[in-house]
């Protein structure tokens, strides 16, 4: 695993040393700036009135604000995804280093793990910065801290197995815009087939309704840790990965 | 120190190689030569397990291609045709990272970083960005990434496509010099590089094996009948080339005369042998005429010649049955 370590480290600088990294930090912090904006603007909003009306409602922080506001971050999650893992393996076949990583005493999955824990740092890099917004939650009020680890937790395992697809994605091209867009649109896909389940309850409905990121997601943002929604991320993750090591054996057999 | 055996390569349309058998002794280079789309490239990614072949077998340094390859994987250093570089790191960092993929570590890496970074004449360029550097920069850090982990083989394609002159000579230079400690096996289109660097060549054409010889034999026997060119010249008058062929043809040995032309006083000639005779003789014969003897040299046939020789003949049999299919019955 030493390799993996290698690979990792090469992986994470060299998102660092181009703007990549930075111009994702950026633009999450912005979002995720914003939508903490709305939702505590919302929520003083909500208290305003209440009061107005004389007849104060039952208010709670973990429930108003951080709940919705991981709920949309998840689905914000699925527009970065994309940008973190689309040069990964593509990059490496455009310009030809995949021949020193593959002739080198190395094993793919070594090499497949060092790449995927890379994202999956500069990703929860982009959630650490966000840290700073409950900062003014923890000030200014006294939310409860549990729910919103596990919330964070939650959107670590999602980015792991979106990232996980998207490592894939970008074993199958040598370019980056193809495999950045085809990680879209499956992110995209990943979300949406939840919908169904909203009018439909046939057992295919069931099935799709099951197969959302977004969906799973739920439970986190309360706060609740459900074996159920956790284990279908890391069965994601498995799968993600093993289709990528399935993909770089047979990236031998074709070229 | 590579042992390969019938090796195949085959896609699903065209056989990239087809039953390729070669061996390379220890501390050689060797050539290998083959034009654009021969199978080189292919034939060195087997060898590097870079890619399984179809059928047959490689080994190196006695370790099979297929059985052990995370082992053949740390005898070989391998430079593909376009070095397989990171533009945003710089040369030091990179060969570090090489390195450690290689399994060095510790003060071993450092020290062989330091190493090849003086040897492959890289080390003004150690703190700059690989993006920056030139292509002959750029394919000695490449150089230098294949020899980092010490390989008993090194496996070299085109190493000097692209290069100006003076940056070829100095690959070439520096590729001969590693020659003692490691066997290579180097692949180009270019014939000159490989009568001035290799000691043995193998020529393949279309996937298959035309020659493995060494350099000198190839010439020989592409040659087959020796050969002198000799220029003549008269001090009273112009020349009777026939009579220059006549007088010639009297030498022992000597088969044929042909007349090449004049110029500027000098008379061509090109004196050919079944067998062999004494240029001494050729010499004292045009002397003893009374004629001036100008130049008196072997026509000695360049690879390029033996080259195209060799690639032609492969070439002929499909052309042959173009023809044959447009004669009507």
């Amino acid at each position: 695993m030493k390799n993996a370590l290698t690979i990792y480290r090469k992986e994470l600088r060299s998102y660092f040393v181009s703007p990549i990294a930075y111009l994702l930090l950026l633009m999450f912090a912005l979002i995720f700036g914003f939508f903490f904006w709305n939702s505590l603007g919302y929520f003083v909003f909500i208290g305003m009135e209440s009061q107005m009306r004389g007849q104060p409602m039952p208010m709670n922080i973990n429930e108003q604000i951080i709940r919705p506001l991981l709920s949309n971050i998840s689905v914000v999650g699925l527009f970065f995804i994309p940008m973190i893992t689309m040069r990964l393996f593509a990059e490496e076949k455009r310009s030809g280093t995949i021949e020193l990583l593959v002739t080198s005493p190395v094993r793919d999955i070594e090499v497949i793990l060092g790449k995927w824990l890379a994202a999956c740092s500069l990703y929860a890099s982009m959630l650490l910065v966000t840290f700073l917004n409950f900062g003014f939650l923890f000030k200014y009020g006294n939310p409860d801290w549990k729910p919103l680890l596990i919330g964070y937790l939650g959107l670590l395992l999602q980015a792991g197995a979106l990232l996980a697809v998207g490592t894939f994605i970008s074993t199958l091209t040598k370019n980056q815009i193809i495999a950045g867009a085809a990680t879209f649109a499956i992110c995209l896909l990943l979300w949406v087939v939840g919908w169904v389940g909203d009018y439909e309850t046939a057992m295919w409905a069931t099935v799709l309704s099951y197969m959302s990121v977004v969906t799973h997601f739920e439970s986190f943002a309360k706060g609740v840790l459900d074996t159920k929604d956790a284990v279908f991320y890391v069965a994601l993750i498995f799968l993600g990965l093993f289709f990528t090591a399935r993909s770089m054996e047979s990236l031998r057999w074709r070229s | 120190m590579i042992i390969v055996e019938e090796l195949t390569k085959r896609y699903a349309r065209n056989t990239a190689v087809d039953h390729i058998s070669f061996r390379v002794e220890k501390g050689q280079i060797v050539g290998f030569l083959g034009p654009n789309g021969a199978g080189k490239t292919t034939t060195m990614r087997m060898l590097t397990c870079f890619m399984p072949p179809t059928s047959g077998s490689a080994s190196i340094a006695g370790l099979d291609v297929l059985e052990h390859p995370m082992k053949v994987k740390k005898h070989i250093g391998y430079l593909p045709e376009t070095p397989p570089l990171y533009p945003e790191m710089a040369t030091g960092e990179y060969l570090q990272f090489v390195g450690r993929l290689k399994g060095l570590s510790g003060g071993e890496l450092k020290k062989r970083v330091d190493y090849v970074c003086e040897r492959c004449s890289v080390a003004d360029v150690r703190h700059k960005l690989i993006g920056k550097l030139s292509k002959g920069y750029r394919q000695r850090v490449g150089l230098a990434q294949a020899i980092i982990h010490n390989p008993d083989v090194l496996i070299l394609d085109e190493p000097t496509a692209g290069l100006d002159p003076k940056q070829i000579n100095e690959t070439r230079d520096l590729i001969k010099s590693l020659a003692g400690d490691h066997t290579i096996l180097l692949s180009t289109h270019i014939l000159p590089e490989v009568e001035q660097t290799c000691q043995q060549v193998i020529i393949i054409n279309k996937g298959k094996l035309v020659a493995t010889d060494s350099v000198q034999n190839l010439q020989n026997r592409a040659r087959g009948a020796v050969s002198v060119l000799v220029e003549v010249a008269s001090r009273s008058g112009p020349l009777d080339f026939s009579m220059v062929q006549k007088q010639l043809e009297q030498v022992a040995g000597v088969s044929r005369v042909l007349y090449r032309g004049s110029n500027s006083g000098f008379s061509s000639f090109e004196v050919e042998s079944e067998k062999s005779f004494s240029r001494g003789d050729v010499a004292r014969s045009i002397v003893n005429a009374g004629w001036d003897l100008n130049e008196l040299r072997p026509a000695a046939i360049s690879l390029e010649e033996v080259f195209l020789q060799l690639t032609k003949s492969e070439e002929k049999p499909p052309l042959e049955a173009a023809e044959l299919a447009g004669v009507p019955a």
